[in-house]
C-alpha cells in the first residue's frame, strides 16, 4: 500500500480555536459562574467604600480649646501649602528687578519647654530653615504663586518658587563680614533669582517660569520662620509635642530697583497672620538705606507631621477600606486557583488547555483585571465621599493636585490587581487555600502594620517598607518629603521611604517571581 | 468526654499537617524576633522615647498567631473538606462536645508551642540587645523572667497565641471554608490597627484599641509606659478571650443548627 492511498478519519466536527482568547474567556466564565469569588469581589469593593465613611465618621475635630480651622491655602499647582510671613512690598508694574545685600540673619526660639507646658521664653536661635530675602509675588492672596530668593538658617542660600521648588545656591550663613547679595529679575512670566558674594560677580541660583503672572505684582522683602517643634509620636497615633514659634530678623541694605514701580513706598504686612506664632514681635524698621524685617510662619507646602500648623490629614487616609478590600481581593485570588485543586477541575483545565503556562496567566489577566475594576470603583467612589464627609465634619483633609489624587486612586486599583496575581501564585505553589491566603495576607498586609502601628525603630520600620511588599502602599501617599521642609518623615506619618511607583515596583517584582515560580512548578507537577 | 477528647488528640498527632505548623510557627516567631532585635540599635529613632524590650522581642508573636490561626482554621475545615466530619459526628453525635473537645485540644497544644515559642523570644531578647547598646548604663537591664512585667508578658504572649486558635476555631466552625476561615480571622486580626490610625478622633481611637482582638490582646506585651495603654494587659486579654468565647457560641451554635 501506498501512502497516497490512506485517508485519515477525520470528525466531522470543527476543531475548537485553542487561541489565548478561548482561554481568556472560558477564566472569565469559571470566574464570573462562582458565586463565591464574585460575592468575594464585590465585598471586597463594598468594604473598601464603607469602611471608609464609617472612620471618616468618627473623626470629629475636637474642640477643647483648639479652633478647627477646614481649610488651608492651596497653591498654585492644587497643593495645600502655608504661607505666612512678613512681606514688606511695593507694585511692581512690568518686567523690572530688585536687588538687595542681607547682612545678617537672626532669630528667636522658644526657650526649651519644663515638661509638656507650652514655652514662655524666648532665646536667640535660628531653626535651620528660618528664612528671609526678596520675593516677587502674586499679590498678598495667601496660595499665591511667587519666586523668591533668600538666605536660610542653615542651608544657604536658595531659589523658592510656588511652594514645592527649591534650588540651593551658596552654601553658609550670612553676617556682616560675609554679606550676601540677592538679585531678583522678572521678564515676563520668567523670574531669575541671582547671587553674589561681593555685588559685582553674580551667578544664578534659578529661574522660575510663573505662567499667567499678571503685569503688576507685589515685590520686595520678606522674611519667615517655621514653628520649632519637637514631637514625639506615642504608640498608636497619640503624641505629645513640645515646641512654638520662632522668629527671624534680617538686616537688607543697599536695596536697588530697575524697573517701575508706580507707588514708590513701602507697605509692611503680616500675610496669613492668624497662623501660629507670636506675630506682635514681627516689623518692620527703616533706618536710611538699612530694613530690619522680622517675620513667622514659613512659605511652603504644607505637610503632614510634627511641622504640620495643624490637625491635617492627606488624603489617603480615607482609603483605609481598601485594606479590607485587600484581604477579601487575596482570598478570591487564592481560591481562584486552590479551588481547582479542590475540586480536580484543574485536570479538566490542563486536558481542555494543555499548555500550562498559558493557563495561568490567563487566570492572572482575569483576576487582575476583576480586582482593578472592583478597586477603581471602590476608590473612585470612597475617596471623593470620605473626603466629602471628613471635611463636613471640620477635619483638615489637605488637598493635592488632581493629578495626584489621580494617582492615588488608580494606584490603590493596581496595588489590588498585583496583589490578587501575586496570591494567585502563590496558591497555585502552595495549592492550599488556608496556607495561601495567609501567605498572601501576612506578605502584604503584616509589614504595614508593624511598620506604621508599632514600636519598631524608623530605621528599621523604613526597611520592612522597601524590602517586603508592603512597600507598594507608597503609590497611596500623596504628600511627598520635601527636604525644605522639616518634618517627621516617617512611616508612623504616611511616609515611605520609597517613590510611589518604586514602592509599587517592588509589589510587581514580587508577583512576577511568585508567577514565574508558580508556571514552573505547575509544568513540573502532577496536577 | 475523655473519648473525645483522645480521638481528637489521635486525629491531632496523625496527621502531618498540625506538627508541621507548630514547628513552623515556633521557628518563624523566633525568627521574626530574632531578625528585629538584631536590628535595632543603642541610639535609635522610634516612635517612644524607651525601647520596650521586651515587646519588641515578642515581635515575632505577630507573624506566629497568623500560623497558628491556620492550625486552628484546619482542625475544623479539614473535617469539612474531606467529609470526616461525617464520621466525627456519628460516632459523637453531641455536637457541643465535639468542639469543646477540639477546642480543649487545640488550645491546649498551641499553648505548649506558644510557651516555647515566647521563651525563645525571651531568649533571643535577653542574648542580643547587650551586644547593641542596650546596658544598664543607658537604662536597659537584661530580660529576665524574674521581672513580674516580662512574665506577665512571656505567659500572656503564649496564652494570647492559644486564644487566637480558640478564635480560628470558632470562626472556622461558622464558616467551614478554609481560606474564608482564615480571611476572616486575619482581617480581624489585623484590619483593627489600621482602621485606628485612619480614625483621628482620640476618643474613638482609644475605644477601637479597646475594643480590637490583636491590640487589646497583645497589651500583655507591654512592659513599659503602662499609662499609655489603651488598656490594662489583663483586661487587654480578656477582650481576646470575649472575642474568641464569641466566635466558639457561634460557631457552636452554627455546627448545631446547621446539617454537617
Amino acid at each position: 500500500m501506498t501512502a497516497g492511498t490512506i485517508t485519515p478519519d477525520r470528525s466531522g466536527l470543527e476543531a475548537g480555536r485553542d487561541g489565548f482568547a478561548q482561554l481568556l474567556r472560558a477564566e472569565w466564565t469559571k470566574f464570573r459562574t462562582v458565586r463565591g469569588w464574585v460575592i468575594g469581589t464585590a465585598v471586597a469593593a463594598l468594604v473598601t467604600v464603607l469602611i471608609g465613611p464609617l472612620t471618616a465618621s468618627g473623626s470629629h475635630c475636637s474642640a477643647n480649646g483648639q479652633t478647627c480651622h477646614p481649610s488651608v491655602p492651596v497653591g498654585p499647582d492644587g497643593e495645600a501649602v502655608t504661607d505666612s510671613f512678613y512681606f514688606v512690598h511695593q507694585p511692581l508694574a512690568g518686567n523690572g528687578s530688585i536687588t538687595v545685600r542681607v547682612t545678617s540673619l537672626t532669630g528667636l526660639l522658644p526657650t526649651p519647654p519644663a515638661g509638656r507646658s507650652a514655652p514662655v521664653g524666648t532665646r536667640p536661635g535660628l531653626v535651620p530653615w528660618a528664612k528671609a530675602g526678596i520675593i516677587i509675588k502674586d499679590g498678598t492672596r495667601q496660595g499665591s504663586a511667587y519666586a523668591a530668593v533668600l538666605v536660610t538658617g542653615g542651608h544657604g542660600v536658595r531659589m523658592q518658587y510656588d511652594y514645592t521648588h527649591d534650588k540651593a545656591g551658596l552654601a553658609g550663613g550670612v553676617s556682616a563680614a560675609s554679606p550676601r547679595w540677592l538679585r531678583l529679575t522678572r521678564s515676563g512670566d520668567t523670574l531669575t533669582g541671582e547671587e553674589s558674594a561681593d555685588g559685582t560677580h553674580w551667578t544664578t541660583v534659578g529661574t522660575a517660569h510663573l505662567a499667567g503672572l499678571p503685569a503688576t505684582v507685589q515685590a520686595g522683602l520678606f522674611a519667615a520662620s517655621p514653628g520649632y517643634s519637637q514631637i514625639t509620636q506615642q504608640h498608636f497615633g497619640g503624641e505629645t509635642g513640645t515646641g512654638g514659634p520662632t522668629q527671624a530678623t534680617a538686616a537688607f541694605d543697599q536695596v536697588s530697583l530697575q524697573g517701575t514701580w508706580p507707588s514708590g513706598a513701602w507697605r509692611a504686612e503680616a500675610v496669613g497672620a492668624s497662623g501660629a506664632g507670636d506675630s506682635s514681635l514681627d516689623g518692620f524698621k527703616q533706618t536710611g538705606g538699612t530694613f530690619a524685617v522680622s517675620g513667622s510662619g514659613d512659605i511652603a507646602p504644607e505637610v503632614v507631621g510634627s511641622a504640620g500648623a495643624g490637625p491635617g490629614q492627606p488624603i489617603e487616609r480615607t482609603l483605609a477600606g481598601a485594606f479590607a478590600g485587600l484581604i477579601a481581593v487575596i482570598v478570591a485570588a487564592t481560591m481562584f486557583i486552590t479551588a481547582e485543586y479542590r475540586r480536580g477541575l484543574i485536570r479538566t483545565t490542563l486536558a481542555a488547555s494543555p499548555r500550562r503556562g498559558r493557563v495561568l496567566v490567563a487566570k492572572a489577566i482575569v483576576i487582575g483585571s476583576v480586582a482593578f475594576v472592583a478597586g477603581l470603583a471602590a476608590a473612585a467612589v470612597a475617596l471623593p465621599l470620605d473626603t466629602r464627609i471628613l471635611r463636613a465634619n471640620g477635619n483638615l483633609l489637605l488637598p493635592v493636585g488632581s493629578l495626584t489624587e489621580l494617582r492615588v486612586i488608580v494606584g490603590t486599583a493596581a496595588l489590588l490587581a498585583v496583589a490578587a496575581v501575586l496570591a494567585l501564585a502563590v496558591g497555585a505553589v502552595l495549592r492550599r487555600s488556608a496556607a495561601a491566603v495567609t501567605a498572601g495576607i501576612v506578605a502584604i498586609v503584616l509589614p504595614y502594620i508593624l511598620a506604621t502601628a508599632y514600636v519598631l525603630p524608623t530605621g528599621l520600620s523604613q526597611w520592612l517598607l522597601r524590602l517586603t511588599p508592603a512597600a507598594a502602599f507608597a503609590i497611596q501617599q500623596s504628600i511627598p518629603q520635601y527636604p525644605q521642609v522639616s518634618n517627621d518623615y516617617t512611616p508612623v506619618f504616611g511616609y515611605y521611604p520609597l517613590a510611589p511607583w518604586a514602592g509599587f515596583a517592588v509589589l510587581c517584582a514580587y508577583a512576577t517571581l511568585a508567577l514565574g515560580l508558580a508556571v514552573v512548578r505547575l509544568r513540573r507537577r502532577d496536577a | 468526654m475523655r473519648q473525645a477528647l483522645h480521638a481528637e488528640w489521635t486525629k491531632l498527632r496523625t496527621t502531618p499537617g498540625p506538627g508541621w505548623l507548630l514547628v513552623a510557627a515556633i521557628a518563624l516567631t523566633v525568627a521574626l524576633s530574632a531578625m528585629v532585635v538584631a536590628a535595632v540599635h543603642y541610639p535609635f529613632a522610634g516612635p517612644d522615647q524607651v525601647l520596650d524590650l521586651t515587646k519588641l522581642s515578642l515581635t515575632g508573636i505577630q507573624l506566629g498567631q497568623a500560623l497558628v490561626a491556620i492550625l486552628a482554621v484546619l482542625v475544623i475545615s479539614n473535617e469539612y473538606h474531606t467529609g470526616m466530619i461525617r464520621t466525627t459526628l456519628t460516632a459523637i453525635p453531641r455536637r457541643p462536645t465535639v468542639l469543646a473537645a477540639k477546642a480543649a485540644i487545640v488550645s491546649g497544644v498551641v499553648l505548649a508551642a506558644g510557651a516555647i515559642a515566647a521563651l525563645g523570644c525571651l531568649l533571643v531578647g535577653r542574648l542580643i540587645p547587650p551586644g547593641h547598646g542596650f546596658t544598664t548604663a543607658h537604662g536597659y537591664s537584661a530580660l529576665s523572667l524574674t521581672d513580674g512585667p516580662t512574665l506577665r508578658a512571656v505567659a500572656g504572649s503564649a496564652l494570647y497565641l492559644a486564644l487566637i486558635a480558640l478564635l480560628s476555631l470558632g470562626a472556622a466552625t461558622a464558616v467551614r471554608d478554609s481560606a474564608t476561615a482564615i480571611g476572616v480571622v486575619l482581617g480581624l486580626l489585623y484590619l483593627f490597627p489600621i482602621l485606628t490610625q485612619a480614625v483621628t478622633n482620640p476618643h474613638w481611637q482609644r475605644h477601637l484599641q479597646q475594643l480590637a482582638p490583636m491590640t487589646a490582646g497583645l497589651a500583655i506585651q507591654a512592659t513599659t509606659n503602662p499609662s499609655n495603654l489603651p488598656i490594662s494587659p489583663w483586661a487587654g486579654l480578656g477582650v481576646l478571650a470575649a472575642w474568641a468565647t464569641a466566635a466558639l457560641l457561634a460557631g457552636g451554635l452554627l455546627l448545631h443548627l446547621r446539617d454537617a
